[in-house]
């Protein structure tokens, strides 16, 4: 036997027709160890014998090194004796020669045009039935809700109303000051132009009122909220907690989904209006400075003239309908997410497109539709 | 590994360790020592520490007193860089596999080799195929850890395990969650393993099967008394072990627990 700690090594010598190879040290696959093909480069000899006489330790990589002695073997029909290795090696190594069975392939990699459209096509169609399923069960739910049938907890609901109202109010503050202070410096350059100054108010106020404060608490709380929900309820179902309602005959619908919906229903009103005061704030503090300088009563007065009970209601309107997409939205992917780590993570990203995009949509439907009222 | 070195110091040696978690003691002074290519298991009942001591084995959690020896060298003591090299040396089986999802079982296996080893791109893909070939898992490579089964998903976590070639190999609860065939197919290779590489082997386990068929040695932990109170052959404190706790567990019967709970206030 070898010292202790000396390194793997496989010597070669030619004698007559038998090039003998004589592997000795320490093989570890972490550390370097020879290479059959670089050990034999391109000679051909009538036959090759491998002995490990002077082995040390032994792990894997002297099993690849004897499988890819056998195969060298095999294509070259050289003959190849075996001497004095590790019993254990051999088989290892014979592992390696086995032919793994064939199995059924998995589909990979992208399908053609006309297959990806056509997919495309079927998802769509299949998530609109399911987002029109579960609008209908919620209807259900909301049915039951008002006869007193549903499991529905007000707890629950004031909990998830504490979280995605009174919890929000900072980043919605934030942001919607941010805003405000945004759109006034943008408008003033215009308004500056026709020495109107004063109407930057008018701007601000109305553009807050009725866009702004709604859709950036919405914004907000589509990515806190309803990416929460998401992965929350995500989360439930992969641990079959969903399942386990189910067989208690209680309806996840009543018990999960409207509690969320109606918490985010009943504080996105409140949350865009202290949106609109925020933004107006922000307005506010920068016409009050170089080079606007309108007072603060002056800007407030001139605000009047133009933001009415109207502009605060359709904001308003705007925000609870808000609401329940995001809310509908984020339960939605939830429920349907995959049962792994990789599908919550998913879902809550989904949770926030898909809410997003719903609030873009439905604001451009309601600016439409106030129009043609003429609100 | 095979056969053993010239010096023969124990795989693992643990002295005087203490875990805790916050201001709560789960193990005090627990002493304990792994020969080479043993099959050790750790066993007590739900709760007693038994995977907060493989966490700190493994250094997950780091231990609030006592040392931890790998083969003589000091894991708790170590610096970043030995600590990284001892690392290397052992091979963790999670309870779940814990497969990362994003890849395949081939890529999952050839990941510790491509991160820590400079081995050749094609001695990766052999190295992969000798390990899934090990475990049972041939012509695996390219499937996702989700279109497994259970017993497979484990399987392939302890391909990954092996892939460096570790001297020792922790498991988590391996059989939890797989049915008794499954589960014996598990021990027996767990036994190969053992005997082909000489790898050292410790099991965190519940299992009496699996007890009685693989182990060599056991420690048997307990809640109350936050630390061993067996230690040697299974069989044997089964059968003559001075403490009821622990021929209740091995014998799968609860009278002197059950007394306890009943006069416990």
């Amino acid at each position: 036997m070898s010292q202790p700690g000396a390194p793997a090594r496989a010597d070669a010598s030619l004698a007559v027709d038998t090039l003998t190879v004589q592997v000795g040290g320490d093989w570890r696959i972490t550390a370097p160890h020879p290479d059959w093909i670089d050990l034999i480069g391109d000679r051909l000899p009538g036959r090759v014998v491998l002995t490990g006489t002077e082995l040390g330790t032994w792990d894997s990589s002297l099993a690849l090194f004897i499988s890819a002695a056998r195969r060298w073997s095999e294509t070259n029909a050289i003959a190849l004796v075996l001497e004095g290795l590790p019993a254990e090696a051999l088989r290892l190594a014979a592992l390696l020669a086995e032919k793994p069975p064939a199995l059924p392939e998995q589909p990979r990699g992208l399908p053609n045009l006309p297959t990806a459209i056509g997919t495309e096509t079927v998802r769509l169609w299949r998530e609109t039935k399911d987002l029109a399923q579960l609008v209908g069960e919620c209807s259900f739910s909301m049915g039951r809700f008002f006869r007193g049938q549903a499991q529905f907890r007000w707890r629950d609901c004031l909990a998830e109303m504490q979280q995605c109202g009174a919890m929000a109010l900072p980043i919605v503050g934030l942001i919607s000051f941010l805003v405000g202070v945004t759109l006034a410096y943008t408008g003033s350059l215009v308004v500056r132009q026709y020495g109107g100054d004063i109407w930057i108010a008018d701007m601000v106020g109305l553009a807050v009122v009725r866009e702004m404060g709604p859709m950036m608490a919405a914004i907000v709380l589509a990515g806190r909220t309803g990416a929460a929900y998401a992965a929350t309820l995500g989360n439930m179902k992969a641990n079959e907690e969903i399942d386990a309602l189910s067989t208690l005959g209680v309806s996840p619908i009543d018990f999960l989904v409207m509690p969320r919906i109606v918490a985010l229903f009943c504080m996105m009103p409140f949350l865009a209006l202290y949106s609109d005061v925020v933004g107006i704030l922000g307005g506010m503090a920068i016409a009050g400075a170089q080079p606007l300088n309108i007072p603060a009563n002056l800007y407030f007065a001139e605000m009047q003239t133009i933001v009415d009970l109207s502009d605060i209601n359709t904001g308003v309107i705007k925000a609870a309908s808000f609401g329940l997409l995001i809310g509908l939205a984020g339960c939605w992917r939830g429920l349907q997410a995959d049962r792994s780590a990789a599908g919550v993570g998913q879902a809550a990203t989904a949770a926030v497109v898909t809410g997003i995009l719903l609030i873009i949509v439905s604001d451009s439907i309601f600016a439409v539709a106030f129009d043609i009222l003429g609100w | 590994m095979n056969p053993a070195p010239a010096i023969s110091l124990p795989a693992i040696e643990v002295a005087g360790l203490v875990c805790a978690y916050g201001d709560r003691v789960v193990l005090e002074k627990v002493s304990f020592a792994v020969k080479r290519a043993e099959i050790f298991f750790i066993i007590g009942g739900s709760g007693c520490g038994k995977s907060t001591l493989l966490r700190h084995l493994v250094g997950l959690h780091p231990p609030v007193g006592g040392s931890v020896k790998y083969s003589g060298h000091d894991f708790i003591a170590a610096s970043a860089a030995e600590r990284k090299e001892l690392l290397r040396t052992f091979g963790v089986l999670y309870q779940s596999g814990a497969l990362w999802s994003s890849m395949t079982v081939g890529e999952n296996v050839a990941l510790p080799l491509e991160l820590l080893t400079d081995l050749k791109r094609r001695e990766r893909e052999e190295i992969v195929a000798l390990k899934l070939a090990q475990v049972g898992l041939a012509g695996y490579a390219d499937y996702y850890p989700a279109e497994l089964s259970g017993g497979m998903k484990k399987r392939a976590g302890l391909a990954r395990a092996l892939a460096l070639d570790p001297a020792i190999v922790f498991f988590d609860e391996p059989s939890a969650g797989l049915d008794p065939i499954t589960s014996l197919k598990l021990d027996e290779l767990v036994r190969q393993i053992r005997d082909t590489l000489g790898t050292t082997i410790v099991i965190v386990s519940h299992e009496l099967a699996s007890i009685f068929d693989l182990a060599d040695r056991v420690v048997m932990l307990d809640r109350d008394a936050k630390g061993i109170i067996a230690d040697g052959d299974p069989r044997q404190l089964r059968d003559g072990s001075p403490d009821p706790r622990v021929r209740e567990f091995l014998n799968r019967r609860g009278e002197a627990v059950r007394q306890q709970e009943g006069s416990a206030p």
